[in-house]
């Protein structure tokens, strides 16, 4: 199944272990304890926020550390913006023709 | 004079609200928005431009065109028309296709709605509500070079948008 950035930040779950992770990098048992749902359900997320590149690990001996990785969600910024500047000039041009019109 | 624009993304970036004003009767507001002549001189952002092949403004009817880089590259844009009520409003669902009338993949990418109010001194007041059927369509206009790389901007926002339900 095919992942992306927007599949990551759906799910209120994934939002709040991505806003974990931006205070610093996590062992699954430590994101785990903040939530209610089972530690497989967690782990379920940390899976899919993995494949959506969205968060990265790194192991040390039995240890393994999921953090964010911001280059990744800087995707969904870029699409808003670029977005946002084609929807601002388009409309300063219609203000540009209102008067010849 | 302020032409209150706002631009607003949901937390999944799947629904977008804008809102602008525009200095001008609503009558000629509408005439912009479904005159192929003046949409093909205003709606490609520069240096972008916009070549209508097809409008037909009725329920059921299109409006086939094409958004044109600097470089002359051609990106087909096919938007339906879902619903008009006479100088109100345009519902439209648009996809992606090849210039000849087919889809370039199956089904609507996504989905816009535009009210047009007149409001004190004249003026116009639009607002548009832009809804992407599914997270590929993102993907699929970066991927069909519509958006070269930009910006990034701060993480203030990116805060708000996982803070957001």
């Amino acid at each position: 199944m095919r992942r992306d950035t927007f599949q990551a930040i759906a799910d209120p779950t994934r939002r709040a272990i991505l806003t974990l992770l931006v205070t610093g990098a996590m062992t699954p048992n430590a994101i785990a304890e903040h939530f209610d749902s089972s530690r497989q359900a967690v782990s379920k997320h940390i899976q899919i926020l993995t494949e959506c590149g969205v968060v990265t690990h790194t192991q040390t001996g039995r240890e393994i550390h999921y953090h964010f990785n911001p280059e990744k969600m800087k995707e969904i910024d870029i699409w808003l913006e670029q977005l946002r500047k084609m929807w601002m000039d388009r409309f300063d041009q219609l203000d540009n023709l209102l008067n010849e019109l | 004079m302020t032409n209150n624009f706002a631009f607003e993304a949901d937390s999944t970036a799947k629904k977008i609200h804008i809102v602008r004003e525009f200095n001008a009767p609503i009558e000629k507001i509408w005439k912009a928005w479904t005159d192929p002549e003046i949409l093909d001189k205003w709606w490609g952002p520069k240096p972008s431009r916009v070549e209508t092949k097809v409008m037909d403004f009725r329920v059921g009817g299109t409006w086939q065109f094409a958004m044109i880089s600097p470089e002359g590259q051609k990106h087909w844009l096919y938007a339906e028309f879902t619903a008009i009520e006479n100088g109100k409003s345009i519902s439209t669902k648009a996809l992606f296709f090849d210039g000849e009338g087919n889809p370039v993949n199956s089904g609507p990418n996504w989905y816009r709605d535009t009210r047009f109010t007149s409001i004190e001194g004249n003026r116009t007041r639009v607002n548009i509500v832009i809804t992407y059927e599914d997270d590929a369509t993102f993907e699929r206009f970066i991927n069909n070079g519509y958006f070269k790389e930009g910006t990034a901007i701060g993480y203030n926002q990116l805060d708000e948008l996982l803070a957001s339900e």
